[in-house]
């Protein structure tokens, strides 16, 4: 038997999760108050995923960067895995919010979208 | 001089959503005036997630929570001006406003809604001894350059301040190459959000060293280190806890303050505990047909709740326009008007023992909805403990709370009917007891 | 950050590249306040004049960091070269605020005295001040007092009023004379550090060395600053020493800035020099300095203790200072001499070595009369013509929030980049910016934008307008964004690109 001591990210409250597992296994959450921190703790202590976000270079744009996310988790092993692939990448104008801009990012199976709109560099600063 | 009905001075998150409110409440008239190039506010350099849980139910970040009010505002056909600054704002609603292509130019509004926004505090408010080198950055001015502009301001970092912004920006600075070293507050307790902390900390092995401040800076062309001291209760260092740490870079999260300037100069009540406007149930300040919300109200932790009282704002501005029309009303009439309600049916709203402040400060029963959402921010971080609401010395709620701290905001819903019930309720209190 | 010309040295954009062993009538070893009026004063003359910095900028040393005050001259010893030039400097200061277009205001100052016993101290600084030739002195004591300053200390007994007492902006100042100076041929030489300073064979000049090449001249003028001591030892017998005496300030929000009127002196007392507090020109209040004497030239690093004693000394002046004001802390060094004045003129036994050393306050005052002096002096040993084209007048940076709405029209309309605000808490326009950055000796780094601008001098201190101005130095200057620097070179703002490592 192990112990693990999480705080639950479900809400604000932030409760003190105490996760008993057993060989890779969970037998039990406690310190939960909703169904969520079960929820998060099952899944934190046996898969950890997360959204990873990071900005890559846009040419002709009114910015210089468009922000980028995984489409959904990755599991959390792979975040350094997903920021290396995402290394020398640049998109010219126009991206669009949800558009795809790295497919089955080291080989997650997940696409890296944008997350946001920039549209081509007008004349002005 | 233009006459516009609603005229909204910020176009971020809280402008957006209280533009949207407005339209859909039937004023067809509505313009917001945004300094930066684009709508979207601070959300544009937000770019993690964890934006819109509470209104779509779905994990988002800035930017799409920003898009997703952008393309709202576009169907309802608000109008934005960009790149324009206000410059000035009088108490009878004319605002004076500049940008590159129209000049400097006046502005008749019918209903002013206040949606600036807040900034950092910086470096020198704290007065950190020490030498002025290059690499001391606020956290949103390095969220900026790194997220918006694609530069690294450093590669060995301290990050002083555990507020959402330092703490995000610890995952930032790390996701993108640079090493960050350790995350100090000064308080007992993190000021920033339980997840922020799990996955922009925990995730990393980045060190947060509570009741710890910098004490000195040092460097002279560029940051070589700063002493990290502890500090005992009294938020004082304590000797000999001194340690040097070297690093070319440190960010401040150390507070954000409403940018109150223009509502300071119009003359606008304000509020000491939260630096923002005093306003009333339908968030209006002492000047009739101004409006105020999100963070230059006072500083929220969730997006979400900020274009929830945005909301509100845009349709209680509507409903004040409304009124102006359809009475035909003269100015000093609705303003004589509003001094009477002001007088006559008013609840006080208080904070004491351990509320620091309550948003609203009033509430005119007659223009109160069936529901009211009191916001607030607590004094220190509380275990087990409950929220009590007096009406007048009458303790009517008691609401237990597991867990409640400083950085995130607390809310309570009053409801209309009680309050009528109740009868000729002068004052109502919220604090913390057991 | 580099502005190298293909030797590496650094000179100004628009002014004649010089190759080594440059020869010059004139050269001015330092570009502060000093050594920019004595460039003005000297351009006046048909002389060629070069002005060696060690820093990128002007007005980066003593100069930069100092209470912005002008002096009326009831501090100096009667008889001193210090009186002389404090009291001639304070009055030609209104006319030069004109003719140089920066910000100057006579706001009056006052010294508190708190304590009956110390009302001797009082008159006998009234008494150097008639000596000295201030005017308008007076002794106040009763109501009068509350009535010239209403906020005040309880404890002021009598204060000491000067009405010719002023504030002036340090940077609006030093950039304006080095600007008319450029306009008028004087030519800055900036990262240009000198190391040994030799005389020529035939004792008709000086070898200068620098980091940048080396440079000749008939006639070295001595505005160093602290390191005054440093340049006159190496030409001269007889030794001076220099102490670095530093001095801490803390700068409060512009809605602090009214507390009081006048510039507010503090009588010494039993415990020590005071400190004064005092509007800025700009319209913030100011508290300080210290007066500590150390051992190193550069040490400007502010302390805890130092800041806390400023504070509590500031607050024995007036009531309610609001401590929660202070946007900003920074620390100056003065030139302290042990002689206690102004070591000015040339040098006894090195002949063409002219110097303005142990310039402390009231330096900023004194510097327009120091200029002045020395040109004089150096332009008879010259036997120097007067120019016939000299211009004596300059515009500043225009500021469209101190415009008419019909001027701020005209001038978007003219130049859109002025419709453009950069910096949110000081209203500062992309226009003003650009115009920085162009006009002679104009400005190359963030904080050189700042003193020209005030971009980046308001309440949020540079937190929005950072990025922006650095695009537009970016820009301007056809610079990389990589190098553009804070102040001096080593002081980049950015040290790469995102996923590099």
């Amino acid at each position: 038997m192990e112990q693990r001591e999480l705080i639950c990210i479900g809400c604000p409250l932030g409760c003190a999760l105490t996760v008993q597992m057993n060989q890779g296994e969970v037998i039990s959450v406690s310190g939960n108050t909703c169904k969520r921190g079960d929820t998060y703790a099952r899944k934190e202590c046996v898969n950890p995923t997360r959204i990873v976000t990071s900005t890559v270079k846009v040419t002709g744009g009114e910015l210089a960067m468009v922000s980028v996310k995984t489409r959904e988790d990755v599991p959390k092993s792979q975040i350094q895995a997903c920021m290396r692939a995402l290394r020398g990448v640049s998109v010219p104008v126009p991206v669009h919010c949800g558009d795809v801009i790295l497919e089955n990012v080291a080989e997650t199976g997940v696409d890296i979208i944008a997350t946001k709109t920039v549209e081509k560099r007008e004349g002005v600063l | 001089m233009e006459n516009r009905k609603i005229v909204i001075i910020g176009g971020g998150p809280a402008g957006l959503a209280a533009a949207i409110a407005a339209k859909k409440a039937g004023v067809d008239d509505v313009l917001i005036l945004e300094r930066d190039v684009r709508l979207g506010g601070i959300l544009n350099q937000c770019i993690h997630n964890g934006f819109g849980l509470h209104t779509f139910h779905e994990e988002l970040t800035g930017p799409e929570y920003a898009e997703r009010f952008i393309q709202e505002a576009k169907a309802y056909d608000v109008e934005a001006w960009l790149n324009t600054m206000v410059l000035s704002l009088s108490p009878d609603r004319q605002i004076t406003a500049m940008n590159r292509e129209k000049g400097v130019f006046v502005i008749q509004a019918d209903a002013v809604i206040l949606a600036m926004g807040c900034r950092e505090r910086p470096r020198g408010a704290l007065n950190i001894p020490g030498t002025r080198p290059a690499g001391i950055y606020s956290a949103g001015t390095a969220q900026r350059l790194v997220n918006m502009e694609g530069f690294m301001p450093g590669k060995e970092v301290v990050i002083l301040g555990s507020g959402d912004i330092g703490l995000i920006m610890a995952r930032r600075m790390t996701l993108e190459g640079a090493n960050v070293k350790v995350v100090a507050e000064l308080m007992p307790y993190s000021g920033g959000l339980k997840r922020n902390i799990v996955q922009c900390l925990d995730d990393y092995g980045i060190p947060l060293k509570l009741s710890h401040t910098v004490i000195e800076i040092h460097g002279k062309e560029r940051v070589t280190g700063v002493t990290l001291a502890q500090v005992d209760e009294r938020r004082r260092p304590i000797p000999g806890t001194e340690e040097f740490i070297s690093c070319d870079t440190l960010l401040l999260s150390v507070g954000l303050i409403p940018e109150n300037e223009l509502s300071v100069q119009a003359g606008i009540w304000m509020e000491a505990a939260t630096q923002g406007p005093q306003v009333d149930e339908s968030l209006s300040t002492n000047l009739a047909g101004v409006f105020a919300c999100g963070n230059v109200l006072h500083v929220h932790d969730l997006v979400d709740y900020v274009s929830e009282e945005a909301a509100l704002a845009g349709s209680r501005a509507a409903a004040y326009v409304r009124k102006m029309c359809a009475q035909d009303t003269a100015k000093e009439t609705l303003e004589k008007e509003n001094t009477e309600m002001e007088n006559a049916e008013s609840i006080l709203l208080h904070a004491t023992d351990g509320v620091r402040y309550t948003v609203p400060k009033r509430i005119h029963l007659v223009q109160m909805g069936d529901k009211l959402t009191v916001r607030f921010r607590v004094a220190d971080v509380y275990k087990d403990k409950a929220i009590h609401v007096y009406y007048d010395d009458r303790l009517v709620r008691r609401i237990p709370k597991r867990v409640m701290a400083p950085g995130e905001m607390e809310s309570v819903v009053l409801l209309k009917k009680d309050l009528m019930q109740a009868e000729d309720v002068k004052n109502i209190t919220f604090s913390i007891g057991d | 950050m580099t502005f190298s010309t293909k030797d590496g040295r650094i000179i100004l954009q628009g002014y004649s590249e010089r190759g080594k062993e440059t020869m010059y009538d004139v050269i001015i070893i330092g570009a502060g306040v000093i050594g920019c009026s004595v460039a003005r004063e000297l351009s006046r003359y048909r002389l060629d004049i070069g002005v060696l910095e060690k820093e990128e900028d002007v007005c980066s040393g003593t100069s930069k960091a100092n209470s912005g005050i002008v002096h009326a001259g009831f501090d100096a010893a009667p008889g001193s070269v210090k009186a002389k030039l404090n009291v001639e400097g304070n009055r030609m200061m209104p006319k030069l605020a004109e003719e140089l277009d920066f910000d100057f205001k006579q706001n009056g100052s006052v010294v508190l005295c708190f304590d009956e016993r110390d009302l001797g101290k009082l008159e006998e600084l009234y008494q150097k001040g008639i000596e000295n030739g201030v005017e308008g002195l007076r002794i106040v004591r009763g109501e009068e007092m509350r009535e010239i300053e209403p906020e005040i200390s309880d404890n002021v007994t009598a204060l000491l009023y000067a009405p010719t007492g002023g504030i002036v902006c340090p940077f609006g100042l030093t950039i304006a004379m080095a600007e008319n100076a450029a306009t008028n041929g004087a030519e800055f030489h900036f990262q240009t550090e000198v190391t040994s300073i030799v005389p020529l064979e035939n004792q008709e000049g000086y070898h200068i060395e620098t980091n940048q090449g080396t440079f000749e001249a008939k006639i070295v003028v001595n505005a160093a600053g602290i390191y005054s001591d440093v340049f006159h030892n190496m030409v001269s017998e007889e030794k001076i020493s220099i102490t670095p005496r530093r001095g801490q300030y803390c700068l409060l929000d512009k809605k602090a800035g009214n507390l009081v009127k006048h510039t507010v002196f503090q009588l010494p007392t039993a415990l020590g020099k005071g400190v004064l507090v005092t509007p800025t020109v700009h319209g913030n209040l100011m508290i300080g300095p210290t007066a500590e004497d150390i051992l190193d030239k550069e040490d400007t690093a502010t302390t805890a203790d130092g800041l806390a004693e400023v504070a509590a000394k500031a607050g024995l002046s007036v009531k309610q200072i609001p401590r929660n004001m202070v946007i900003t802390s920074f620390s100056g060094l003065r030139a302290h001499e042990k002689g206690d004045d102004f070591i000015i003129g040339e040098a006894a036994d090195a002949p063409g070595f002219f110097d303005a050393a142990g310039i402390e306050s009231p330096g900023l005052t004194s510097a327009s009369a120091i200029g002045k002096w020395l040109a004089e002096q150096i332009g008879s040993k010259l036997e120097a013509e007067k120019k016939t084209d000299f211009c004596g007048r300059r515009r500043g940076i225009v500021r469209l929030a101190e415009l008419s709405m019909e001027e701020q029209n005209q001038l978007i309309q003219k130049n859109p980049a002025y419709g453009n605000v950069v910096c949110r808490c000081e209203t500062i326009t992309e226009g003003e910016i650009v115009d920085a950055v162009h006009r002679p000796v104009g400005a190359k780094t963030l904080d050189g934008v700042k003193r020209r601008t005030r971009a980046g001098m308001g309440r949020c201190q540079a937190g929005f307008c950072t990025p922006r101005t650095m695009e537009i130095l970016e820009r301007e200057l056809s610079m990389q964004a990589l190098n553009i620097c804070k102040n001096h070179e080593g002081s980049e703002l950015l040290v790469g690109y995102p996923k590099e490592s």
